[in-house]
């Protein structure tokens, strides 16, 4: 039968569903195809042509527009005269006093710490591999910490929230957009084509075996 | 119908970070480190555990003001739904549309889908596996969005400090709300969605032999 068929197989070659827990033989899809899950169609495999170096410019891209974003002012309020900027970091650290600095410190990580740490994560772990390396000591526990880190940045939420604070003050005072702002929604762009890129599978293989690469290299 | 063979069936386990299958036995993935487990049998306990703290962060959350306004001499204290009123009151309905979906909407559906999915794997349900597992997919993706209340009230404060002219500060309610979002979110996280589809064979196998 096929189950006891599968059970002899090398756990090596073998994927599991993260979501149903569906047994596979793990195949490099052909260019252009998905291995997704036949019980629960959680998508398992889906490489693309070059993604490294794809993945690679992205996360260049986004370490530079967050601490773009950090540095120089985000929006710009005035009322009678008075007028006041704030940057990405001001919103994040603006609970003070008491228990709200707690707050300040989430706020923080959430849209500046975790999607900082994923960039750098994310070169210092692919890039060697990228350019027909080994991979970096403790490559494997920090691409697990990095896939960790995924639901906790919220760079994309923080750009509507923008847009939302835009409206609730618009009968207050006048606000306007500043170059950070443009850079985080830049961001923002590039966080969504950086996930949808990354097939994890193959990073996971190309860790585990060294030779991503290469083999990446030869069926392109 | 059968469908495809589980990890566990073929006596092996699977690590859900990496998907990498181990022999059945093994205690943490060699791979990516991940301690492993056929079926997370604490699962259902943790997924209790921090849904009845975001519950409980939640209903502060929507009692105590989200934000203090002062404009010029008169201060104005606003909770959740109070704000999205004033906003839909001032003409901006479609965004007091989008405070009430992130705020209200998204945190009770989620408590109660969070709850039926972790009841319904205990007690068997006649909504298909695909439709459960579609609506864990959807819990998943969409809990965090309701971060963007706090999100707000961090931007106004920051931005809102004219002197005498207007200031905004942050009310209790602020934290509350986002530990209740917290809270959930791990409660969502620490959920097995592999016991959805375990039971769902349970029910099926018992169909026709009954
Ligand atoms: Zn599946
Ligand atoms: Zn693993």
């Amino acid at each position: 039968m096929h189950s006891t068929d599968i059970a002899q197989v090398d756990p090596g070659e073998l994927i599991a569903c993260p979501q149903c827990d569906a047994l596979y033989r793990a195949r490099m899809p052909g260019h252009g195809e998905r291995a997704t899950c036949a019980r629960c169609h959680t998508v398992l495999i889906a490489p693309r042509k070059r993604a490294g170096m794809i993945i690679i410019a992205l996360a260049a891209a986004q370490l530079i527009l967050v601490l773009g974003a950090v540095w120089f002012p985000f929006l710009k309020i005035s009322r009678q005269g008075f007028v006041n900027n704030a940057t990405l970091l001001d919103a994040a650290l603006s609970f003070t006093g008491g228990p709200l600095l707690v707050l300040s410190l989430a706020v923080t990580a959430l849209i500046v710490l975790v999607p900082l740490a994923r960039a750098i994560l994310t070169i210092y772990v692919l890039g060697p591999l990228v350019f027909d390396r080994p991979a970096p000591p403790g490559a494997l526990r920090l691409f697990a910490m990095s896939e960790e880190m995924r639901p906790w940045s919220m760079a994309e939420i923080f750009a509507l929230g923008c847009a939302v604070a835009l409206v609730k003050v618009a009968d207050l005072a006048h606000l306007s957009f500043g170059p950070a702002f443009w850079m985080f929604a830049g961001l923002v762009f590039l966080t969504v084509i950086h996930d949808r890129w990354m097939c994890r599978w193959s990073v996971w293989q190309a860790l585990e075996h060294g030779y991503g690469a290469r083999r990446d290299k030869a069926t392109a | 119908m059968s469908g495809p063979v589980t990890a566990r069936a073929a006596g092996f386990v699977a690590c859900t970070r990496c998907t990498r299958v181990w022999p059945g036995g093994t205690a943490q993935c060699g791979r990516c480190g991940k301690p492993l487990v056929s079926r997370d049998t604490h699962s259902l306990s943790r997924v209790w555990a921090w849904w009845v703290a975001g519950l409980l962060c939640y209903i502060p959350a929507n009692l105590y003001p989200m934000l203090r306004t002062r404009v010029l001499f008169t201060t104005s204290e606003d909770t959740i739904v109070g704000g999205a009123v004033e906003l839909a009151l001032h003409g901006a309905p479609f965004v007091a549309l989008i405070i009430l979906v992130a705020s209200v909407a998204i945190p009770i559906g989620k408590f109660v889908a969070i709850a039926w999915l972790a009841v319904s794997v205990r007690r068997g349900s006649r909504t298909t596996p695909h439709s459960r597992h579609r609506m864990y997919e959807i819990v998943e993706y969409i809990g965090r969005w309701s971060m963007i209340d706090v999100f707000v009230v961090a931007i106004l404060t920051a931005l809102v400090q004219l002197n005498l002219a207007a200031s905004i500060k942050p009310g209790p309610a602020a934290l509350a709300f986002a530990l209740s979002v917290i809270f959930t979110m791990l409660s969502a996280q620490a959920f097995d969605p592999r016991l959805i589809w375990d039971r769902a064979e349970d029910d099926t196998d018992a169909g026709p032999r009954a």
